[in-house]
């Protein structure tokens, strides 16, 4: 009996997640982005491509380390010789660098735009086009409307998409998938050896919709993401904090 | 029906040309020239260069010995063909049928015409004034068939209208080079004392043909009008423009957009068949008032796609006013390229740089946000950082050279490097603090330095010495020093990113 109703309730978890809109890439073919451990975080344990992804960042460092963290997730998804967009109002990426996450830089539509009205709008026409691998925008802020929307957008196309949030002045409920905030850590190298390290970074993901969040420390090492120490999984006690 | 031909000849074509875009070369004395066996060869020379005894033919250094203050510009190869193509599309406003005989000469299929400009003498008079109007030096004449019309074109000394009929005698003085002949025949004929077409054209064919070939009969022929010659007429492309008059002014925006989805339909169903398809189109309404409102819009790669194009233009009609009506609506595509028809892959969307969709979508953006927002970037070969990539041209520009991967590069760069004061310990070595923006950070990594000289050839300026630094929070920089190490400028360092 109560493995009838495990079964039930399966069912029903799984129904409730295509309800929700994180439907389980069926014949194009789970993507492994290599998130290895922080994959278990979110439900069905894969990455959800497909979805909205929000990223917070405060310091011009921070969101180095965001873009990086991203890159690295975008040199998995264009495997396939796909192209990605890249939507802000600034333009600092600097293309030759996307070369040592795994991506032709060249393969990277760069799109400025005065406005981050703008930036929206062209980032919601963009993950309406099928085709794409993924989506990139820099905004500031994003309400819960604009982020339905971009939701809404994406699961008619199934890109993926992500929301690069510097310096938000608050941070409302929205219909991203998942909340993540990268922060960048002391690398660390072989004992004496001179230099700098891998690029190491305090991985939090703040909010998973039916996921367990949770911190970890990643390392980009030879082309990969790689765990480094013990892995701590735990629900962020406090907010995240506002800016005023 | 009689057949009449009028025959035009340039007699300098290349330089009367030369003349009409750069007037101040009338009273000089130049040359065209181009390379041949490896000296410069004259291959047409101007009415100045002429009188001093400089001809098409002679080395440019034997021309330039005879007038030392000569010019000599480069001859293009086949620039005869186009001038003549454009000026045989120009006279269509004489007559439907020209065409154009290369190297300096046009043919034009004048039959039943000349009566529109009230006879033969005034027609041909009115070409000939107009086409030196425009300064080019002619030479017409018309007759019943094309060898003939060429012949007194080129050697006629008395009337240039042949009568109908009358060719025959019109041909009896002129030498026989007037007969388009070979000029290995031309030299036999003259050899033999036959300077006069007079002296042959009584003779036996059979004799001629074994003499001269059967090229000579055939020419006579021709130019007597026994055989019949081949005439290829140009055929001008038809402009992609579509018109379409509205009985009753159009005011709202659905109006224009019906008249548009309409013209973009035929436009696009012309497009398909030639397989051809627009890089930019106007959309023209010509309002009561005799104003004109236009939009434009422009595409990435080719396309025929009428859907597409509509939504283009959707994003642009709202900018116009129709005030009173618009009463007329011109659709012009004014570029447009090859577009052939392609299989498209029914599944297995690759996504990639080929994909139609991304190139509409990159369209929308710049339709609706404006040129210049979309950016590609291929890689330079240069070490220098803000030089080290280009924007590509078009979405099908491949990259010639690699990605470099083997310097790290901070993932964020500053649009310019920013000044920060530093500590360092001795010179070349890397800094042990910085203040960065009031904050002060210390130095617990550093790489380099990597030194990257500025390209002498492009600018001038100090070198930099660029430095990958970690402060005690992990944060990661790269930063430089302009220049040698000097006590006297402790300013020349700078921060111009931020690694990942």
């Amino acid at each position: 009996m109560s493995a009838q109703k495990a079964d039930i309730i399966a069912q029903l978890q799984k129904d409730i997640l295509l309800l929700q809109g994180l439907r389980p890439a069926c014949n194009s073919g789970v993507v492994d982005v290599g998130l290895g451990p922080v994959k278990n975080a979110f439900p069905g344990a894969t990455f959800p491509t497909g979805a909205i992804h929000e990223f917070v960042s405060e310091a011009a460092e921070h969101a180095a380390a965001s873009a990086g963290f991203i890159s690295g997730l975008l040199g998995a998804l264009m495997q396939n010789g796909s192209v990605c967009l890249w939507i802000s109002t600034s333009g600092t990426i600097f293309p030759p660098a996307l070369k040592a996450f795994g991506i032709e830089p060249d393969r990277v539509f760069f799109i400025t735009l005065q406005r981050e009205k703008d930036v929206l709008w062209a980032m919601e026409e963009a993950l309406k086009c099928e085709g794409l691998a993924a989506v990139v925008g820099e905004v500031r802020e994003l309400d819960f409307t604009a982020s339905r929307r971009l939701q809404l957008a994406v699961e008619q196309s199934r890109a993926t998409g992500f929301v690069l949030r510097h310096q938000p002045r608050r941070l409302h409920a929205t219909a991203c998938t998942s909340r993540w905030r990268i922060t960048p850590l002391a690398s660390q190298l072989e004992a004496r050896m001179p230099g700098m390290g891998f690029p190491r970074w305090q991985v939090e993901l703040l909010k998973v919709r039916n996921g367990r969040p949770g911190t970890w420390a990643m390392e980009w090492f030879a082309g990969k993401f790689r765990q480094v120490g013990e892995h701590t999984m735990v629900a962020p006690q406090q907010p995240v904090r506002k800016i005023v | 029906m009689r057949q009449r031909f009028i025959s035009i000849w340039f007699r300098h074509l290349t330089t009367d040309w030369c003349i009409r875009r750069q007037p101040v070369l009338r009273n000089a004395a130049f040359v065209l020239s181009a390379p041949d066996h490896g000296r410069l060869m004259v291959t047409a020379a101007n009415a100045a260069a002429r009188q001093q005894g400089i001809d098409a033919g002679m080395t440019v250094a034997d021309a330039r010995a005879l007038v030392p203050h000569l010019q000599v510009l480069d001859d293009q190869p086949g620039l005869p063909v186009r001038l003549l193509t454009a000026l045989g599309e120009w006279c269509i406003r004489f007559t439907p049928l020209t065409a154009i005989d290369p190297p300096d000469g046009l043919i034009l299929n004048v039959s039943g015409c000349a009566h529109l400009w009230g006879g033969e003498e005034p027609y041909l008079t009115d070409i000939v004034t107009r086409l030196k109007n425009t300064g080019y030096e002619v030479r017409a004449a018309m007759a019943d068939t094309m060898g003939a019309a060429w012949a007194i074109a080129r050697f006629g000394k008395f009337s240039p209208i042949i009568a109908p009929g009358e060719q025959f005698a019109a041909l009896l003085p002129l030498p026989p080079a007037a007969l388009r002949l070979e000029p290995a025949a031309i030299e036999r004929l003259h050899k033999l004392g036959l300077h006069q077409v007079r002296g042959f054209i009584g003779l036996q064919r059979s004799a001629l043909r074994r003499r001269f070939g059967a090229g000579l009969l055939q020419r006579l022929d021709q130019a007597l009008g026994l055989e019949r010659e081949a005439f290829l007429p140009l055929q001008p492309v038809e402009p992609y423009q579509e018109r379409l008059p509205c009985l009753e002014p159009i005011v709202t925006g659905t109006g224009i957009e019906i008249a548009l989805q309409k013209l973009l339909e035929t436009l696009c169903a012309r497009l398909r068949k030639e397989e051809k398809g627009l890089r930019t189109a106007v959309l023209e309404g010509h309002r009561v008032d005799g104003k004109i409102e236009q939009v434009e819009i422009g595409t990435n790669r080719p396309s025929h796609n009428a859907g597409h194009l509509f939504k283009l233009f959707e994003l642009k009609v709202p900018s116009m006013e129709p005030a009173l009506g618009i009463e007329l609506f011109v659709l012009h595509a004014t570029r447009t390229e090859a577009a052939p028809s392609r299989q498209d892959a029914f599944w297995n969307r690759s996504g990639a740089l080929e994909d139609v969709n991304i190139a509409e979508l990159l369209d929308r953006l710049t339709g609706k946000m404006g040129p210049g927002i979309v950016h590609r970037y291929l890689p330079a070969e240069h070490y220098w950082p803000e030089r080290s990539m280009k924007p590509a041209a078009d979405l099908q520009e491949k990259n010639t050279a690699a990605w470099p991967a083997n310097r790290p590069r901070p993932i964020r760069m500053l649009p310019r490097p920013e000044p920060i004061t530093v500590t360092a310990p001795i010179p070349d070595y890397p800094p042990m603090l910085f203040r960065y923006k009031g904050k002060l950070h210390t130095i617990k990594k550093a790489d380099g330095p990597e030194r990257i000289e500025r390209e002498w050839w492009l600018e001038g300026g100090e070198h930099r010495d660029y430095y990958c630094v970690e402060d005690e929070e992990g944060r990661r920089y790269w930063l430089f020093r302009s220049g040698h190490y000097d006590v006297n400028k402790p300013r020349n360092w700078f921060i111009h990113g931020f690694f990942a």
